[in-house]
């Protein structure tokens, strides 16, 4: 575990609402699309925090403002002490060199009608500073390398690899500046089981190779526990629980952490007799109009009259913090409580 | 998604069944293997080059294409099968038929029919080139600003084009082109592109709107693009390939629509030598001279029927869903 | 669930092939496909895209796009009869009442313009020739059953005005709606969130079990299928590599590429070192590699493996393994 360094990002208070608008040429706002309501995080070098949640939570929403691709409505992201939100213009370019972007369909995030060395040698030349130009094919071809690629593939067009291939052609295009954090939006979610490995192990290597923090958004929480140092878990809007991945999945305290993880299939079939299922009622509610209160309570086993009048702060619980240990595990429910949902690991240790 | 969605206007090509099966073998064969297995092979080629193979091996496209340049090198030089005057008429032997050295007879002046109606091909051409030219290149910048920037810019253009789709061609050119009386071909091809643009902005703005919404774009401005290397590198050359087709398709519809305003008397006048003017005139007598119609009538279908299938050979080249 | 020879076979795939002829080439996307599913029994059927998974499914279904699919050989039978030769009438009959699939995509599987009532109550009215008052109380208890709420308030809604679960319920509930013998679920629950997969597994096992429905699942989840089936075949390259019942295969793989597969995912119950990663890509489908095609990317891979084709070999009663070194995997594992 990586945690204990500097903490180069900050994330605070973020909200992101969606105006929702009538009339065509003269619109006028009727509402708004809460897709992200106030999360605060840290992100520190070396670390990767993993952000997990079920479609429409605003996990994919916070990763376009990490990266200056959304305007955040309000609240702060502090790249090194500075705020980034408002920047514009050259500071912004030159922030947007430190913090990069995978994307999660690897078949839209390569342009079609560019060259696999243009792809990954257009950060050069928006940043003309940081390589000189002669030097940049050679750059290009050192980049291929790094994520496993034959550099001789530099003149071939993005239709002619599959759908790995283009993923890490996506990662050295985010690596070509050395940026210090990665946001990973499902980088792995659209490949198949035995690519989807590669890559990961790919991520992780680079990671270490070159120091970078990571913030991995996904919805497979098998992946995210994998390649994770910390876990937040988010709903509709908000962060439901803040831990180390341990704390996450071995001693989860929110109701719907416990729901979400009761839920992921084991590759086991012997966890098929030997753990407990909670099962959820209903959907998802639309996050144009998010329940008062606890955003889960609609469809929380545990909810009382509090849930739906007092939005549960963000925080370790009492209980948990007087027991001394785990100081850094926040749950935002007014009845957190730990409670085992994963199958029992092998009971024979062999 | 939180951004209004608005219709899309995309292209719905006219061979939509066709397309729909097409479709589906390419998610078949999606889930099927990699491009190459995986490891590329063979030279690299651009999505052009590919469209540019497909088109060689179409004999649609082949022929319609071996047409255009025929057709556009009469226009440029008619002398060269055509060596007679066009204007130079006897009236004596007006409604001719057939005569040696005169293959498609006579007009009701007396005029070659066969000079006539090789030289009207510059007339058809040029307006079907320079109105298609004028057309595309208004109505893409003006689309593709409006698909890229949005906001009130996009509503006020979309107002805009409506209203001009609004009018009815024929009764607009009445009304323009009887204000405008010069009877050359600068005013209908100025008339043309006025009501064609906004067919031509509605495809570049839904082309560039999808293409925006792309993740590549997204990238670019990640990594710190401005619009104009986002509008020229990313969006632009993934946006034109709609643009072609429609402006393909147009041209020949813009051609045939030269042909019925002068047909009506407010396009082209004499002394333009123009397949329409003959047309209207040979109309008159078509009963005891159908080889006057006959002749201008047929080299006009060709023309269009030429520009139409070209365009729908390039959109089945291009158009990347049958990709 | 422990039926296994038990069960009388529904559906007995045997030898199945088919192939895709494109202007680039021909695909071998099914080479020699054998399977059978007994009544209440579950099949799934693992693999990767490409692997011919679905396009299996297709052609049994009689659904595959034709051209550029095409059927080359094999027998499909199902209670006996082989549906590739029945006339095209009896085989839609079949497929209408006895055969149902269930597919990924709910929303586009349903006609956006009919309300889901209406494609409901269709299914009785052509199949079962009820009255439309009839049907429409049938549709309203088949929504009841496949738990949507406030179904009678409901009936008259469009599938979009449904989330994806309730969606993918409507798309169960038109499969169950005639009692068929068998359903086959394209991987059903792809499409949804983890929550709401749970809900829609849980519903389709308690339907089977219900009627006694064979089922066959087709997926690339590996969690799901320990969740809910009761035998496995794992497909690479349009073969089978491997068929066993699903606890056998999770505790001891007999093909190299399946022991991949399990070593190359992530586990949500415990903090893994570095995935195992199956070296390579799948193969293209136009140029499968001679002998095994799984052996460029297999660490077990022999010089017998680059010639010689694999056939199913008997490993235990109810297991085989298309691999010439079934028994060293075996015991490795």
């Amino acid at each position: 575990m990586r945690a204990d360094g500097e903490v180069i990002l900050e994330v605070r208070d973020l909200v992101k609402h969606y105006p929702l608008t009538q009339g065509i040429l003269f619109k006028r706002q009727v509402g708004a699309v809460q897709a992200v309501s106030g999360i605060s995080f840290d992100l520190r070098r070396g670390e990767t925090l993993g952000i997990v949640g079920e479609s429409g939570c605003g996990k994919s929403t916070v990763a376009k403002m990490l990266v200056n691709l959304e305007r955040p409505t309000s609240g702060q992201i502090r790249y090194k002490g500075e705020d980034i939100t408002k920047l514009s213009g050259r500071a912004l370019k030159a922030v947007r060199r430190n913090i990069q972007m995978v994307f999660q369909d690897p078949y839209t995030s390569l342009n079609p009608r560019m060259t696999v060395g243009d792809i990954i040698g257009e950060p050069f030349e928006i940043h003309p500073e940081v390589a000189p130009k002669g030097s940049r094919r050679q750059k290009v071809r050192d980049l291929l390398d790094v994520v496993g690629l034959n550099p001789e593939y530099i003149n071939r067009y993005p239709h002619q690899f599959s759908g790995g291939q283009r993923q890490r052609i996506g990662i050295a295009r985010g690596l070509a500046l050395r940026p210090e954090v990665i946001v990973a939006d499902e980088p792995v979610s659209a490949l198949d089981v035995s690519v989807q490995a590669q890559v990961v192990n790919l991520l992780e290597r680079l990671q270490d190779e070159f120091d970078l923090s990571y913030v991995f958004i996904a919805h497979d929480l098998s992946v995210v526990r994998h390649i994770s140092d910390r876990v937040a878990v988010m709903y509709l809007g908000r962060l439901a629980e803040v831990g180390t991945d341990a704390q996450i999945y071995e001693h989860p305290t929110h109701p719907y952490t416990q729901a979400l993880l009761s839920a992921v299939p084991v590759p086991d079939p012997r966890a098929r007799t030997r753990r407990e299922r909670i099962l959820l009622a209903g959907d998802v509610p639309s996050p144009a109009h998010p329940p008062s209160g606890c955003r889960f309570r609609t469809r929380c086993w545990k909810a009382q009259v509090k849930c739906a009048e007092v939005v549960p702060p963000l925080e370790v619980p009492d209980w948990f913090r007087e027991g001394g240990g785990g100081s850094t595990h926040e749950s935002a429910c007014h009845f957190a409580e730990e409670r085992d949902v994963l199958p029992p690991t092998e009971a024979d240790p062999g | 998604m939180p951004e209004s969605l608005e219709p899309q206007d995309a292209i719905t090509p006219a061979g939509g069944g066709a397309m729909s099966l097409a479709t589906s073998e390419a998610e078949t064969l999606e889930k099927g293997p990699p491009p190459s297995g995986g490891v590329p092979t063979g030279r690299p080629r651009s999505l052009w080059s590919d469209a540019w193979q497909d088109l060689r091996r179409n004999p649609v496209f082949v022929v319609s294409a071996l047409i255009i340049v025929f057709l556009v090198l009469i226009a440029i030089w008619p002398e060269m099968i055509a060596s007679g005057n066009p204007l130079q008429c006897d009236l004596a032997k007006a409604q001719d038929g057939s005569a040696p050295g005169h293959p498609f007879g006579y007009d009701a002046q007396g005029c070659d029919v066969y000079t006539r109606t090789v030289h009207g091909a510059r007339a058809s051409i040029t307006v079907g080139i320079c109105a298609t030219a004028g057309a595309t290149l208004l109505g893409s910048v003006l689309g593709g600003l409006a698909g890229f920037f949005g906001g009130w810019w996009d509503a006020l253009l979309s107002r805009l084009a409506d209203i001009f789709f609004g009018i009815p061609i024929i009764l607009g050119g009445l009304v323009f082109l009887s204000v405008v009386t010069s009877g050359s071909v600068w005013p209908v091809v100025g008339f043309i592109v006025l009501l064609g643009w906004p067919q031509i902005s509605r495809i570049a703005r839904g082309a560039v709107v999808t293409a925006r919404q792309n993740d590549y774009v997204q990238a670019a401005r990640a990594l710190g693009a401005g619009n104009g290397r986002m509008l020229l590198r990313h969006i632009a050359p993934n946006a034109v390939a709609p643009v072609i087709v429609v402006a393909t398709i147009a041209l020949g519809t813009y051609i045939a629509l030269e042909a019925t305003l002068s047909f009506i008397g407010v396009g082209l006048k004499p002394p333009t030598v123009s397949w329409g003017i003959d047309i209207s005139n040979a109309s008159v007598q078509i009963r005891n001279a159908p080889h006057m119609l006959l002749w201008p009538a047929g080299a006009l279908s060709i023309t269009v029927l030429a520009f139409i299938m070209l365009g729908d050979a390039v959109r089945d080249a291009l158009d990347p869903k049958l990709r | 669930m422990e039926h296994q020879e038990a069960q009388p076979v529904l559906l007995d795939v045997r030898d199945l092939q088919v192939e895709f002829r494109t202007r680039d080439g021909v695909a071998k996307a099914v080479n020699g496909v054998s399977y059978s599913v007994g009544e209440g029994e579950t099949l799934a059927v693992l693999g990767e895209s490409g692997s011919g998974k679905s396009v299996t499914a297709q052609a049994i279904m009689g659904i595959l796009d034709s051209p550029p699919g095409h059927i080359t050989g094999g027998r499909v039978f199902f209670r006996g009869e082989d549906l590739l030769t029945m006339p095209a009438e009896t085989r839609r009959r079949v497929r209408g009442a006895k055969l149902a699939m269930v597919f990924q995509d709910a929303l586009s599987s349903l006609n956006p313009v009919l309300s889901v009532g209406a494609q409901l109550s269709e299914m009785f009215e052509v199949h079962e020739g009820m009255t439309r008052k009839d049907s429409r109380a049938k549709a309203v208890q088949l929504m009841d059953r496949v738990r949507i709420p406030a179904a009678r308030e409901r009936v008259g809604d469009y599938p979009h005005q449904f989330s994806g679960g309730m969606r993918q319920r409507i798309m169960i509930a038109m499969a169950i709606a005639l009692e068929p013998d068998l359903i086959i679920a394209d991987e059903p629950t792809t499409a949804l969130d983890v929550t709401v997969q749970a809900q829609v597994m849980d519903l389709l096992a308690e339907l089977q079990r219900e009627y006694n429905m064979g089922l066959i699942l087709i997926t690339h989840d590996l969690g799901v299928v320990a969740d809910v089936a009761d035998k496995i075949a794992v497909m690479y390259a349009g073969r089978i590599v491997e068929t066993a019942p699903v606890h056998d295969l999770y505790a001891a793989p007999a093909h190299p590429y399946t022991r991949g597969l399990l070593d190359s995912i992530p586990r949500l119950d415990r903090k893994g070192q570095q995935l195992y990663a199956i070296k390579g890509l799948p193969p293209n489908l136009m140029a499968i590699p001679p002998g095994c095609p799984f052996n460029p990317r297999c660490p077990r891979a022999q010089d017998i493996c680059r010639t010689d084709r694999p056939p199913l070999f008997a490993v235990a009663p109810g297991r085989t393994s298309a691999c010439h070194f079934w028994k060293d995997t075996l015991d490795e594992s």
